[in-house]
């Protein structure tokens, strides 16, 4: 389990300093499902990279399975079983796709590696050998982290905005691999989007605005407040067009 | 038998873990120690100057020569001139390199001097490796020459590796290519402390259709400094790629100058450089996969320099 208590976050800018996450709160449970969701420039993204370690808390504190990991950095907490895969991932020149699903889970995770490959939708012998440099295009390299995030053996796995840059087949396959992994394992799944589809695979769902948690709970009670707040905002921007024309 | 300071170089610079069968010339603390020929690789030393002929029969394939030098006292001064013949349609491997142990405070230094005939339709494959070590304060120089004619059709890869240990080197490579010939150039090097590395590589495509590819990896570290001015020219119809790319840490300065000149309307010649710092996402992602720090960057210093 997973808790993250009172968390602020605060970047220093030009004209002083800007509040990103204000006094969050939330507890994420063993084995669940939760999609993150929210308007752009909300947080979600920060709050994610905040339990992995990768930004630091100006207040407040993480707990996880018990223990205070406020100032553990993204290694110990990777070692004690939480995973990232970033929107958008770096390219490594000279280090290939089997090696970097060997740094992800040793020697006897590559084999399980080129499964998860083939999960999202690319084919392993195709791509074992291939460099994780500029010759991939975005939507393949989206999918390479995924599957090497997929291949951990972890406790919490984020995933930050999957689907973007992923072409509409491949999704089916993502979205398939997301419910087996549910299924099958117990790792707890965070998966930060705004993919209706995604939406309605989780069990829970986290509403992230303005640097708050804005709503938090069962996707069945959750989504239909979701879904009237965009209708409304489509509604509304239909409406100023008319008046545009 | 060998020492276990030949035994050491050999192995970093060659990847020997004996005197190997078949063709094979060591050179020891500025002497030739050993050579062998075959059937099809004659090695002889030469007779005016220091240094060995190597000549490979025509036709002679899937044979290799290892040339290794090796330097394990402090003070030596070693020139070397070496030949290499590769006969028409011949396709063999050249394992060199050269490996300074200097335990003492005078500098050691070895200038290899090497002269490449790479005849019709052949094929090479040259591997060259620098390495020092030592814990004396000597210096360790390197300062190869390399000059090729690669004839008609023939087919040329050359990878220069110098990982750590070699204070100072200034490399010079010449070439000519000829019609429909291909040489690829791969250098991987990598600097730290005060050391200093310069490599000039002058390119000439002669003949119709050759091409060429060269390109440099390199890290510079601490207070290193790598110069780097590759060259291609282009006299005929012809193909050209430079690429340099280059990793600085710490106080390091690399200067990195590719050129490329056209002197026939269908010379096609393209150059790029870059020089950047080891990016703090590359490191933070390999950290989310469970590596330290530390761990991460020699990972993808690694991988650059593979």
């Amino acid at each position: 389990m997973l808790e993250v208590k009172n968390v602020t976050y605060t970047v220093e800018d030009e004209g002083g300093t800007t509040e990103i996450l204000k006094n969050v709160s939330l507890t994420l449970e063993d084995g669940k499902f939760y999609v993150i969701t929210g308007p752009n420039g909300g947080g979600k993204s920060s709050l994610a990279k905040i339990i992995m370690g990768i930004y630091p808390v100006t207040s407040g504190s993480i707990i996880f399975n018990g223990k205070d990991i406020t100032t553990s950095d993204v290694t110990e907490r990777a070692r004690m079983g939480i995973g990232f895969a970033f929107q958008q991932p770096p390219r490594f020149k000279g280090i290939t796709v089997g090696e970097l699903l060997y740094l992800s889970a040793g020697e006897s995770g590559r084999g399980r590696g080129c499964n998860f490959l083939f999960d999202v939708g690319l084919c392993p012998k195709s791509y074992v050998d291939r460099e994780v440099n500029g010759n991939l295009s975005g939507g393949e390299l989206k999918r390479i982290e995924i599957a090497t995030l997929m291949n951990r053996k972890l406790d919490i796995a984020i995933f930050d905005e999957p689907e973007a840059g992923i072409d509409l087949w491949s999704f089916s396959k993502l979205t398939e691999t997301f419910r087996r992994m549910h299924e099958r394992s117990k790792t707890t799944i965070v998966i930060i989007s705004h993919q209706e589809r995604i939406l309605e695979m989780a069990d829970e769902i986290i509403l992230v605005a303005d640097g708050q948690v804005q709503k938090k709970g069962n996707k069945d009670i959750i989504l239909p407040g979701i879904y009237r707040d965009c209708n409304y905002t489509k509604n509304c921007l239909e409406r100023i067009e008319t008046i545009d024309r | 038998m060998i020492d276990s300071i030949e035994k050491k170089i050999l192995e970093e610079i060659a990847g020997l873990h004996e005197i190997p069968q078949g063709a094979f010339s060591l050179r020891k603390d500025g002497e030739s120690a050993k050579v062998s020929s075959t059937a099809n690789i004659e090695i002889k030393p030469k007779k005016d100057k220091p240094g060995i002929d190597v000549i490979v029969k025509p036709g002679t394939k899937g044979e290799s020569v290892h040339v290794p030098v090796v330097i394990t006292a402090t003070g030596i001064d070693d020139m070397v001139y070496n030949t290499f013949d590769i006969g028409e349609n011949a396709d063999v491997v050249i394992v060199a390199g050269c490996g300074i142990h200097n335990p003492g405070e005078k500098k050691s230094q070895h200038d290899g001097i090497h002269n490449f005939i790479v005849r019709k339709g052949a094929r090479l494959r040259y591997v060259e490796k620098h390495y020092g070590e030592g814990k004396g304060t000597g210096e360790r120089i390197l300062n190869p020459v390399t000059d090729l004619i690669i004839e008609e059709g023939a087919y040329v890869e050359m990878e220069m590796v110098q990982i750590r240990g070699v204070d100072s080197t200034k490399r010079n490579t010449q070439a000519k290519v000829y019609k429909d010939a291909h040489l690829v150039i791969t250098e991987r090097l990598l600097t730290h402390g005060k050391q200093f590395a310069e490599s000039n590589v002058v390119v000439e495509l002669l003949g119709e259709n050759s091409t060429t590819q060269l390109l440099s990896r390199t890290v510079a570290q601490d207070n290193s400094r790598q110069i780097f001015y590759p060259r291609v020219i282009g006299k005929n119809k012809c193909r050209g790629h430079v690429e340099c790319d280059s990793i600085i840490m710490g106080d390091a300065v690399v200067r990195s100058i590719p050129e490329i000149a056209a002197h026939h309307e269908d010379a096609q010649l393209v150059h790029e450089a870059a020089i950047g710092k080891i990016a703090g996402e590359q490191i933070i992602k390999l950290m989310t996969l469970g590596l330290s720090a530390s761990e991460a960057e020699e990972t993808i210093l690694q991988g650059f320099l593979k």
